[in-house]
């Protein structure tokens, strides 16, 4: 009887859905853990009940406490970025941390959650009377952190954090007139970079408004082969592990890519190409299908959301969740630039898993405060 | 601004949503093409791709097969050391690490000179020595600070002994590293580099050289799986190398090491042959030199050393220098004489001393001559004039030709590189030789000095000794060489170097035996009687002095000129006289008379070769002990 009840409680608040999912993916990551890095399989399992129990507790928090927390987290980040730029530990030429002595702290990975819901508290509180100037406000709320974090630089979480922001103000419906034209500039923009790639990566030509190693990556991208045992390295033995892979993969720890260390950070933000060269191209595209999944019933959360704030978090949560799984894929397959964007659930490590989580929890808790209206 | 109602908001937020939902399912669209274009579509390019990173062949260099005489003497052989390697890929301050290393381990300025050559020549990602032969205390001591030095290691290598040290060092050879010119040219064979990949040494000279493609062996190979880093991390096949094989020699160490000592700090050549096989049994070349100190690259002073030495002991007297052959030269003279039936055996001049020629006096050494002067007598007295009027009434076209049936004048083919072919003397020759035109007429009065093995005649001690083996052999001539077989080490199969009979020069016995009996005189009663009494064997010889000094590139220095002018002395021997076993031909530079210096050394050789026994005195070390 008491069981009963406490399973109740416990079950309560999750989507069973979004859980289904987020279980399967748990078992894929440690089926691609144990082979990736079996030293740290443990860990991860750690991080993993640690990011379950956040899901947990985040989906019992009602939206209407999330909005309280809006403000205070946006401003507590824009805090502790302007810390980081003025007082913030230098490792590997960026600065991102801050050494609170007891710990240290990276600020932009709380901006990850703490930018969608400003925004949606922000349009929330212009529910029904929304203007160009308040588009304008909140692309000036948006900006603030991703310029302190992009200065850092940190392009990988200042892409989530500026993307999580665009998606909540694309959602809170700016204009197709404001949209199309930027959609259609990028568009060019990129296939003119591109077109001209051999001139604008001539090493004398200097990009501007971006520093000599943002050109070098995008150089990179267009030609992995102009450095092929720096960043053109990742992009070029990962490849060669997905191509290698073949439709059925060489099987759970027969990559060897993967075994034999050519693929870098092939448990963090390259275990994709793990996926890819053991499992082959059913892995990937049943990875795809269940990320796919998540983002749908993500969407489909959003359009029944009961409030503004709740509809456009979970949109943008859901658009985010997206993100990360593109631009992971997208640079591991030698698409996209290679910036640190970790694969959902899959990558190890434990402060991306629990900010998901996070973002899956607030998920659940938009979902089911409509069902707590509904009834 | 513009008000909505909820309804209408919630309308458009949907609309959103399906907006969003077709981007993903686009944007997911692409990465699925994406998959399948790496995955089905260039499949094949990268697992080709994959295992090419996987997968690398480390060559295992073969052993060097050994070099021992034809009593089994070792004279070149293998030995594992510790070497201090530094790859300069992986370092950035290459002077700083070298003086840091200099605290643990003595680093000489020679080790540093050597290093920097080797640098100059390598590429940075190629390991190399900076101290060969580490003891086991210096290893222990860099193992205890190796966390000091990334990029430098310890690895154990062979390097290439010569036990017996300066000991044959001409025919030996060395090894050395191999230059960027070598290098090429085993490139241009495929097969070739392959077998060469991961070898650092190569045959310079002498043997090591010329038994290069037996010495070295088949490289062998391992498939070594390998991570990005190039570490190691399974060996997935392994072809073993076939180690290089044995040369076993014709020569016999202890005779030749008699022969070297009996020269002392004289300069000189000997080449001893047995007649019945072309096997060459000693070959000296005096000075020698150490090979040890080109193994691992020879430092500067040690080069400079032996290259700026006026004795020059680099130079491969007994193949490469060659000398005019003086009267050692008169029994092949007589021998032509009777093959071309110009003198009878019987035939005596009347020799007062001197002959006449155009107006022009050439003396013998004898004055008031050796009266009446038969064929025996004119080579057991050595009398010029005999010569004189001999080589007059032959005249130089005979003369070339006849001698150039022995061999005088060509190459014998030896299987050692860098035999020079001498001289011998003919209208045609000269012809070739001079460029001046007023200098290439043959005049009849040079035929005269040709007689008595000067003029233009100039032979190595290799030609010479092997036209004596075949004057021994009674016209036989066989090819000379210095390998008798080649072993297989694993499977013992010996690829035996026939003697090679080259030809029979038609040379009627009773002739020879003419010859062989005069030359046996000479050192009965004759020059070189002093040098064989009590002898108990017959040996035939012959001695002879040069007057001309003709080693090529020599420069004197001036304190060493009156030495330096003096005659070169020579001997030529075979023994036993009745059935020869061993041919020898002797020069010792500036030595003086043949009879003094040269036959001597001569009897020492043919003491221990026919008797076993050892010369007196300042006998040799035993062969094989360090």
């Amino acid at each position: 009887m008491i069981l009963q009840r406490l399973w109740r409680r416990i079950a309560a608040p999750i989507d069973p859905f979004l859980f289904v999912l987020v279980v399967m993916l748990i078992c894929f990551t440690t089926v691609v853990q144990l082979s990736a890095s079996p030293d740290r399989w443990q860990a991860q399992m750690i991080n993993t009940a640690v990011g379950l129990v956040v899901l947990w507790t985040a989906a019992n928090v009602t939206p209407q406490l999330l909005q309280r927390f809006a403000l205070p987290l946006y401003v507590l980040g824009v805090l502790l970025l302007v810390a980081v730029a003025l007082f913030g530990q230098i490792s590997k030429g960026a600065q991102r941390w801050l050494d609170l002595g007891v710990m240290r702290i990276q600020p932009s990975e709380l901006l990850k959650i703490a930018m969608p819901l400003m925004l949606a508290w922000y349009f929330q509180l212009r529910e029904g009377s929304l203007a160009v100037r308040d588009f304008l406000v909140a692309g000036a709320l948006l900006a603030v952190p991703v310029g302190l974090i992009a200065k850092q630089p940190d392009l990988g979480t200042a892409i989530l954090v500026l993307s999580s922001g665009l998606f909540v103000i694309f959602f809170a419906g700016l204009s197709w007139k404001l949209i199309a034209p930027v959609l259609l500039a990028g568009v060019v923009g990129v296939g003119a970079i591109i077109a001209t790639e051999d001139r604008i990566c001539a090493p004398e030509v200097q990009w501007p408004g971006l520093r000599e190693y943002q050109k070098h990556r995008i150089c990179t991208l267009l030609d992995p082969t102009s450095d092929p045992l720096g960043k053109g390295f990742h992009t070029i033995q990962s490849e060669i592990a997905i191509g290698s892979g073949g439709v059925l993969g060489k099987g759970w720890r027969n990559g060897t890519q993967t075994q034999l260390e050519f693929i870098p950070e092939r448990h963090t933000d390259f275990v994709f190409a793990v996926v890819s060269e053991e499992f082959g191209l059913l892995g990937n595209v049943g990875l795809l299908f269940i990320f796919l999944l998540v983002i749908m019933r993500g969407l489909m959360i959003a359009a029944n959301g009961a409030t503004v704030f709740g509809r456009l978090l979970a949109g943008a949560i859901s658009l985010s969740f997206f993100t990360y799984v593109f631009v992971n894929m997208g640079m591991v397959t030698g698409i996209l630039p290679v910036v640190g964007v970790p694969l959902p659930l899959v990558s190890y490590g434990g402060t991306a898993l629990v900010t998901l989580c996070l973002g899956l929890g607030i998920l659940m808790s938009v979902a089911r405060h409509r069902t707590l209206l509904q009834k | 601004m513009e008000f909505k109602t909820p309804e209408q908001e919630i309308a458009r937020f949907r609309g959103r949503v399906l907006a969003a939902g077709v981007f993903v399912f686009v944007c997911f669209g692409l990465l699925v093409s994406r998959f399948v274009w790496l995955q089905v579509i260039k499949h094949d390019y990268y697992s080709t791709r994959a295992e090419d990173n996987r997968i690398s062949l480390v060559p295992i260099v073969p052993n060097r097969g050994l070099i021992v005489d034809r009593n089994g003497v070792v004279l070149a052989r293998n030995y594992s050391a510790y070497t201090l390697e530094i790859t300069p890929g992986r370092i950035k301050d290459l002077d700083a690490t070298i003086d840091a290393l200099a605290g643990v381990i003595d680093i000489e300025a020679k080790d540093r000179k050597r290093f920097k050559k080797l640098l100059e020549e390598s590429k940075t990602f190629e390991s190399l020595p900076i101290r060969n032969r580490l003891t086991d205390e210096e290893v222990a001591r860099f193992v205890a600070q190796r966390y000091r030095f990334p990029g430098v290691d310890i690895k154990a290598r062979l390097f290439r002994q010569y036990p017996e040290g300066t000991f044959a060092s001409h025919v030996l050879g060395y090894i050395g590293r191999i230059n960027d010119r070598e290098k090429q040219r085993i490139e241009e064979d495929d097969e070739r580099a392959a077998n060469y990949r991961g070898t650092d040494h190569i045959g310079k000279s002498g043997l090591e050289q010329s038994y290069e493609d037996e010495l070295h062996g088949t490289t062998g190979f391992e498939q070594i799986e390998v991570d990005a880093g190039g570490r190691a991390v399974r060996s997935l096949a392994r072809t073993p190398p076939v180690p290089g094989r044995k040369l076993v020699l014709t020569l016999d160490a202890k005779l030749q090491k008699i022969a070297e000592a009996a020269f002392g700090n004289r300069r000189g050549a000997l080449v001893a042959i047995e007649p019945g096989s072309g096997g060459v049994l000693a070959l000296v070349s005096m000075p020698t030199f150490d090979p040890n100190l080109f193994v691992d690259g020879i430092d500067p002073q040690n080069w400079d050393a032996l290259n700026n030495s006026p004795d020059h002991p680099l130079i491969q007297r007994a193949i490469y220098a060659s000398y005019p052959p003086g009267s050692t030269f008169k029994p092949f003279m007589a021998t032509a004489a009777l093959m071309t039936g110009k003198r009878s055996a019987t035939q005596a001049i009347s020799d007062p001393g001197f002959f006449w020629f155009g107006g022009h006096q050439f003396r013998d050494d004898k004055k008031g001559g050796h009266g009446s002067v038969d064929m025996a007598k004119s080579i057991i007295v050595s009398c010029d004039t005999y010569y004189y009027s001999l080589a007059n009434e032959m005249g130089i076209d005979a003369i070339a030709r006849t001698l150039g049936q022995f061999g005088f004048g060509s190459r014998t083919g030896i299987d050692i590189a860098g035999e020079a072919s001498g001289v011998l003397p003919s209208p045609e020759w000269k012809k070739k030789h001079f460029k001046k035109p007023e200098l290439q007429k043959w005049y009849a009065g040079e035929t005269i000095s040709v007689g008595i093995g000067q003029g233009y005649n100039n032979y190595t001690m290799m030609q010479l000794a092997h036209a004596t083996a075949t004057l021994a052999a009674g016209g036989v001539m066989y090819k000379p060489h210095l390998v008798k077989y080649v072993q297989d080490p694993r499977t013992n199969a010996r690829r035996v170097i026939e003697p090679q009979p080259l030809k029979t020069i038609p040379i009627k016995p009773e002739h020879i035996k003419v010859i062989h009996d005069a030359m046996v005189g000479v050192n009965k009663y004759g020059t070189g009687a002093r040098a064989f009494a009590g002898a108990q064997y017959v040996a035939a010889g012959k001695t002879g002095t040069a007057q001309v000094f003709s080693l090529k590139g020599a420069k004197y220095e001036s304190h060493a000129v009156g030495e330096r002018l003096r005659d070169h002395a020579l001997f030529i021997a075979f023994a036993p006289a009745e059935a020869p076993k061993i041919a020898l031909a002797i020069l010792v530079e500036n030595g003086g008379f043949g009879a003094e210096s040269a036959a001597p050394i001569a009897r020492q050789v043919l003491d221990y070769y026919l008797l076993g026994k050892e010369p007196a005195g300042a006998a040799p070390e035993q062969p094989g002990a360090e």
